[in-house]
């Protein structure tokens, strides 16, 4: 049961940042921040499949962190989330084509530590 | 011809000089609201208490609560500036640096909460923050990637 949240806290968590990130950059940089600009901006996410992919992923992963939390400590739920960081790292220099220079992954390496760290 | 035509193609100064600042105030918003998301969300659900209910009616009231509310908004604001972040600036590059939101929320239960900070909980505080500071001297975006130098080198070079 405990494996099964974690699973699914980890997977559509990362699944969602990974389709969140291309579906982002397949929009392209934002720069018109007026307000009918951001209106045409919900409207173009709306009818992107990769954000109307990510956004429930994250809702997944999200309402499985609190029944994770609910279940077991938070020393125990947070650096399993914290792992997903170097996860989420590789899987953006790999899938995303993203470079992802040492002082990138020592980085993100010392926060996933950091916030272990924290909850314990 | 073994070179790629244009993937090492730079962006000019002003416009990295734009992403930079960019990026730190998107950065800020991001955390930001995700602080006060978090911390409204954390006390409106403990003043609510455990829902232990199916109905769907039973968590429609949940949000009916002002700090549920003042949460939910904080958190929607989050998601909202969070991709307006990945519009331009790499994965490996928001995950980490948007995760200094762990020190503010400590500094936030510290100051306003009164709570106990261990030791091991200052280490991490620490680590946390040298290791944001050394992806935030990183150039946010992989720019060839996605901006103004389409990437046709391997088509080019067939």
């Amino acid at each position: 049961m405990i494996a099964l949240l974690v699973a699914l806290v980890v997977i559509p968590g990362t699944a969602g940042d990974l389709l969140n990130s291309a579906g982002m950059k397949r929009h392209g940089e934002i720069n018109d921040w007026s307000p009918s600009g951001l209106l045409k901006l919900c409207w173009d996410l709306v009818r992107n499949p990769l954000i109307m992919g990510g956004i429930p992923a994250m809702a997944v992963s999200f309402f499985a962190l609190m029944a994770l939390l609910s279940a077991t400590d938070l020393s125990f739920a947070v650096p399993m989330t914290a792992a997903s960081y170097v996860l989420e790292t590789g899987l953006a220099k790999y899938m995303l084509k993203e470079q992802v220079d040492w002082r990138r992954w020592t980085g993100t390496v010392l926060v996933a530590v950091g916030v272990a760290l924290l909850s314990m | 011809m073994s070179e790629p035509k244009v993937s090492v193609q730079k962006q000019p100064e002003a416009k990295q000089h734009e992403v930079i600042v960019k990026t730190v105030v998107a950065s800020v918003v991001v955390v930001a609201t995700n602080v006060v998301g978090n911390y409204a969300l954390s006390r409106g659900m403990h003043e609510v208490g455990v829902v232990e209910s199916w109905s769907p009616m039973a968590y429609i009231h949940t949000f009916t609560h002002p700090w549920v509310a003042v949460g939910v908004v904080f958190m929607v604001a989050w998601l909202g500036s969070r991709l307006a972040l990945l519009s331009w600036a790499d994965l490996s590059y928001v995950v980490p640096v948007t995760s200094f939101s762990y020190v503010l929320s400590a500094v936030v239960a510290v100051i306003y909460l009164r709570e106990h900070v261990s030791a091991l909980r200052w280490a991490g505080i620490a680590v946390i923050t040298v290791g944001v500071a050394l992806v935030a001297l990183t150039y946010p975006e992989t720019p060839e990637l996605y901006h103004e130098a389409p990437v046709e080198g391997e088509e080019v070079r067939e």
